[in-house]
């Protein structure tokens, strides 16, 4: 058989491509098997890869939510979320980001209502791994700010800093889900929990009080003093340490290096 | 057309006529501890697509110390649409960063619309088609500026819109892009099975002047809707007896080039895959004693302009 000048070849992928994702789909005219016959169980092989292939690399990125649903379970869900929301990019290191979201919204895990936001934690931890390289602010770096220019002080956040603010309490469920932790977890209690990675190497810790606030006004271009202010608001009187906190967030890496001199307001 | 406008400041540029394997992550630190003799290493582009950290840090030890082949997997030269440019800027970086020795991608697509599907689709072998393919190739050459093998595919169906062979397809895809192929030799048992052809007649037709890297893997078995043998390129276990037998074949018709083992799936232990790489260098060393092949002489030749 000879292609229909009147049909473009271009119709064929134009069916091929929606049959892909879509079982209910009739297998595309003109896919054959070697006699020339309509080989469903063929064309089946494409349908097979791209969806095994997806849902795998759906997986890849989030352990967690496969250690907390079984694989089994896992992989029926992600098979869902594939189907309706394939990536748009060749880059599949940046697909399922929207995961958090499909979990949000599928009502069987209803019940399950810190599923997304350990989704999201673990995202951010793909993140953080492939953030670009950049050295960290270390506690010497501040060291050497003038005195009078410390409170006004604005930092640039690390490229693989991040942070989730929730309120379950998904670092304990992260560790115990991912990285084999033995510790109790409460689903009462809500966690604040920061992603860093001061060289190769995630590193994800809960934060204290109030830190996620300081960290949230830093990110915004606040002074230290004004996220501090913002932070210590934020929670019951006394319970913001700001030394700790700021302590926390260099020690995790989670500002990038500067150079004080060419700083602007080290001119002023 | 400048092939390779940056030169190069690293040794071992060029990926030389010896066997290599597919870099895998869970391998890279016995690797670079052992320092295995392996001709090179390849790489699937789109997973050092991220900004940073511990993936180019590892692309960057192999690189220092071993030639690299850069595979990219998601351009979609088949696809319908125009190339995807964003795309193409991020593997002219990679290729300009990392300076491999050998830049390839695949005749199929993988993109439609606005979906990315993670699969390597097949084509219809048609003069529509061919002037796509065409096209998107100059486009690739234009953008990143050397010249990329293209890949055969292993196919699993066949198009009643096809008014021409594969072999003819990738003939003409040579004579009007002036790219070169990368000959995957299990893609062409894999496909020759499927089609119910005949492989060696395949590479009889193949135009084997243009290789300038061989790809070996292993398939898995299944059948068709009718009972036939279906064999699935998946790249999950060692490569079999039929496909190193067609390498032999291959290599007599061409003399020794650059040839990698890629075994994705159920990934071994990194000692399991050199030894399908010796495995593979011991035919390419039999397949070179006595002289340098004309073929890869030409190739040399044409590199070098």
């Amino acid at each position: 058989m000879r292609s229909d000048p009147g049909r473009p070849d271009c119709s064929v992928l134009a069916a091929f491509a929606p049959a892909l994702l879509d079982s209910a789909l009739e297998v595309p005219q003109g896919v054959v098997g070697p006699d020339g016959q309509p080989a469903p169980k063929r064309f089946n092989v494409y349908r097979n890869n791209v969806v095994v292939s997806l849902v795998e690399a759906v997986m890849d990125s989030y352990p967690a939510i496969v250690k907390l649903l079984g694989e089994d379970y896992f992989k029926a869900a992600a098979r869902l979320f594939v189907t309706q929301q394939p990536p748009q990019s060749p880059v599949l290191i940046w697909y399922g980001a929207d995961f958090a979201g499909f979990l949000e919204n599928f009502p069987p895990l209803e019940a399950y209502g810190y599923l997304p936001d350990v989704a999201r934690l673990e995202w951010a931890w793909l993140e953080a791994y492939h953030a670009a390289d950049a050295k960290i602010l270390k506690p010497e770096h501040l060291a050497a700010v003038p005195e009078d220019q410390l409170a006004d002080l604005t930092v640039t956040l690390h490229p693989a800093c991040r942070w989730i603010r929730s309120d379950w309490p998904v670092f304990s469920l992260l560790s115990v889900n991912r990285f084999d932790g033995d510790e109790g977890v409460d689903l009462n209690e809500g966690q604040d929990v920061l992603v860093t990675r001061p060289d190769l190497d995630v590193e994800v810790r809960l934060m204290r009080p109030g830190c996620a606030v300081l960290l949230e006004g830093l990110a915004e271009g606040l002074s230290l003093v004004q996220a501090a202010e913002r932070a210590a608001g934020s929670v019951p009187e006394h319970a913001f340490q700001f030394d700790k906190c700021l302590a926390d967030l260099l020690t995790a890496g989670a500002f990038a290096e500067f150079d004080v001199l060419s700083r602007p307001e080290a001119g002023k | 057309m400048v092939l390779n406008p940056s030169g190069s400041q690293r040794a071992f540029a060029s990926v030389p006529c010896r066997s290599g394997a597919g870099l895998k992550g869970s391998h890279v630190a016995e690797i670079l501890e052992t320092c295995p003799d392996i001709g090179f290493f390849e790489v699937h582009a789109e997973n050092y697509m991220g900004a940073g950290g511990a993936p180019h840090r590892q692309l960057e030890a192999i690189r220092s110390a071993y030639p690299v082949s850069l595979h990219g997997v998601g351009l979609s030269i088949g696809a319908e649409r125009p190339l995807d440019e964003a795309h193409l800027a991020r593997l002219k970086a990679l290729n300009e960063h990392y300076e491999p020795g050998l830049f390839s991608e695949h005749l199929a697509w993988s993109t439609h619309d606005m979906t990315y599907f993670n699969d390597l689709l097949p084509v219809p072998y048609s003069a529509e088609t061919l002037a796509r393919v065409c096209d998107h190739i100059d486009r690739v050459h234009e953008v990143i500026g050397r010249k990329m093998l293209l890949e055969n595919p292993s196919t699993y169906v066949a198009f009643t819109q096809s008014t021409m062979s594969e072999t003819a397809f990738l003939k003409e895809v040579v004579r009007r892009t002036g790219c070169g192929l990368l000959l995957d030799v299990n893609n062409v048992h894999v496909s020759c099975t499927n089609q119910q052809a005949d492989p060696e007649t395949y590479l009889d037709a193949f135009p084997l002047e243009a290789v300038g890297e061989i790809h070996l893997g292993g398939h898995a078995p299944d059948v068709d809707d009718a009972g036939r043998p279906l064999l699935i390129d998946a790249h999950d276990r060692a490569v079999d007896e039929a496909v190193w037998s067609l390498y032999e074949y291959t290599l007599g018709k061409t003399g020794p080039l650059p040839t990698l083992i890629e075994w994705d799936n159920n990934v071994p232990a990194w000692p399991v895959l050199l030894s399908e790489a010796t495995a593979a260098e011991r035919l390419l060393k039999k397949a070179g004693s006595g002289q340098m092949s004309s073929h890869h002489a030409g190739l040399e030749k044409r590199r070098a302009v």
